[in-house]
């Protein structure tokens, strides 16, 4: 099965929450349509969206809540 | 006082250290775990990790700044801006450390904090005030009578807020109901206190502020500011004077700035901010900074005044060496904030490395930053890299400098707001110094601003 990456649009701080008390935008396995927002990353006091730019099945996360991430890393991972 | 510690990173770190040098003292450079290479602990004497790169664990973090100053034999703190710097808990924790906290008294920094006893001050002062409630409002019924005063729209404002933050706007009635109670839970969760008072918007109006310097007994100005292109109302360019206020006006403001000092026995530097209604000739008291501005270098070079070395003088107990008559104002000057964000890209923050950096020098030119060649920028705090100041003679020499110098300023692998200025300082309006608050974030909108700034990225 083919595997498409989504990567970070820029260099920050990824969350998967939108608040700490909130939950995950998408949970390990879930299914994610185009468009999806998939988490957050802060960079320099502001939060950015990190939209899933494909759509796909049993996405998994290959960074960790409150991570850094630089620019164009792969942050998760789906089934095509 | 001899050995300073610096509470603070980035630009400002630098900039109190190169007065710090000045006056011969030892400078203490307190970091993060993410600016242990940055130029500011590079130029100082010492330096001392105050917890990892989140800033609430270090640069927020009192009991960490104490113990580091403590370690280190600190005799004083400078808090810089932003950070604790007007918090009026950490300046009573330093002094109760038995050290110099520069900066005004704590009990200085919780009045003019809080914007209603703010208000309220400079009202005692006879400043004048935005129409707007007497005090905090206990709920929609109280700001009804306030409102038949002052009219839509109007602004609801958070008592605890500051910076731009925690403001929002009604246009009639109903938006107001609606708005109200959803900005006090608000206020509450960014503040911690949902305390609102609501101010008369005033439209097309001019941001402009006053630079005061007092010792608590002796209290003079440094001429005013303008400061009225901002974008999500942060300032993005400043000028001194502002050259758009008549003479008797400037007078008024800046006399009426050196009164409110002088009510609450102001020490240290400090700003204090209005809207200017240019139509109406008349000036309004927005609110009062208790600390060293980003913007003060245009003030410094139009009156060759060091405030920051005047602060630390202060602190260290000082008379105010300087009278009014003595504080004389020549030229022009103007300062663009050069901020790692990409104009074209709607300034998305973008921190990368500085492989080259070349710096515009000559009369009348100053770049106050924290870069330097190799410096990969930390992504976990504010976007600003350093400000570009230029002086002349009169506004126009300076606007001919300013343009010089942005092509002269090169940044080699880190977005910055260069291009933004560049078009700024060849706009029709912006030369002609016709423009308010509302200004920058309209011209953004127009096709002119789209055109300039994707040229820019292309070239």
């Amino acid at each position: 099965m083919a595997k498409a990456e989504i990567r970070s649009p820029l260099p920050g701080t990824f969350y998967r929450r939108p608040a700490p008390d909130q939950p995950e935008y998408k949970a390990d396995g879930a299914e994610v349509a185009k468009g999806d927002t998939i988490g957050l990353v802060e960079v320099m006091k502001s939060f950015h969206d990190v939209p899933a730019e494909v759509a796909g099945r049993n996405i998994r996360f290959l960074v960790e809540d409150a991570e850094p991430v630089t620019a164009g890393q792969v942050i998760a991972e789906v089934e095509e | 006082m001899q050995r300073l510690l610096i509470a603070n990173r980035g630009e400002i770190a630098v900039r109190i250290n190169r007065a710090a040098k000045a006056l011969g003292l030892t400078v203490i450079q307190a970091h993060s775990d993410a600016d242990a290479d940055s130029l500011a602990v590079r130029l100082a004497d010492e330096a001392v990790c105050i917890g990892p790169a989140p800033a609430a664990k270090s640069y927020l973090n009192i009991d960490a700044l104490i113990a580091a100053a403590r370690d280190t034999r600190a005799d004083a703190v400078h808090p810089g801006y932003g950070f604790l710097a007007e918090n009026g808990d950490f300046a009573d924790a330093v002094e109760g450390a038995g050290m110099v906290f520069v900066g005004p008294r704590g009990d200085t920094i919780r009045m003019l904090g809080d914007k209603v006893t703010a208000r309220r001050t400079a009202q005692a002062a006879g400043v004048p005030t935005v129409p707007g409630s007497a005090g905090r409002l206990a709920d929609v019924d109280a700001a009804r009578a306030v409102l038949q005063e002052t009219g839509f729209p109007v602004l609801i404002k958070a008592s605890a807020g500051g910076g731009g933050r925690g403001i929002r706007v009604a246009h009639d009635m109903a938006e107001f109901e609606r708005v109200f109670a959803q900005a006090a839970a608000e206020a509450r969760a960014a503040f911690g206190d949902g305390g609102l008072y609501i101010e008369k918007l005033v439209t097309k109006a001019r941001h402009v502020e006053v630079q005061i310097l007092g010792d608590g007994e002796n209290f003079i100005h440094c001429h005013e500011r303008e400061c009225s292109l901002q974008r999500r109302r942060q300032k993005v360019w400043e000028e001194a004077p502002a050259a758009a206020l008549p003479a008797d006006l400037r007078r008024e403001l800046c006399e009426s700035a050196v009164a409110l000092a002088r009510q609450v026995g102001y020490r240290g530097a400090g700003t204090v901010e209005y809207l200017y209604d240019e139509e109406a000739r008349a000036f309004y008291f927005l609110e009062v900074n208790t600390r060293i501005q980003v913007e003060h270098p245009v003030t410094e070079m139009v009156t060759g005044i060091d405030l920051v070395q005047q602060m630390l003088r202060i602190a260290a107990g000082e008379k105010l060496a300087l009278r009014q008559e003595d504080v004389r104002l020549t030229g022009h000057a103007i300062e663009c904030r050069i901020n790692a964000e990409m104009p074209e890209k709607n300034f998305m923050p973008f921190p990368g490395t500085v492989t080259a950096l070349s710096v515009p020098e000559g009369e009348g030119v100053r770049f106050d930053t924290m870069l330097y060649e190799g410096y990969t920028v930390p992504p976990f705090y504010d976007s600003l890299l350093g400000k570009l100041i230029v002086w002349g003679a009169d506004r126009d020499t300076a606007l001919a400098r300013l343009r010089t110098a942005l092509e002269g300023l090169q940044i080699q692998g880190q977005p910055s707001t260069v291009p933004l200025h560049a078009a700024l300082a060849r706009n029709a309006d912006v030369i002609a110094d016709r423009f308010d608050t509302a200004f920058l974030e309209l011209w953004l909108e127009s096709d002119e601003a789209k055109a300039e700034l994707v040229t820019k990225e292309k070239a």
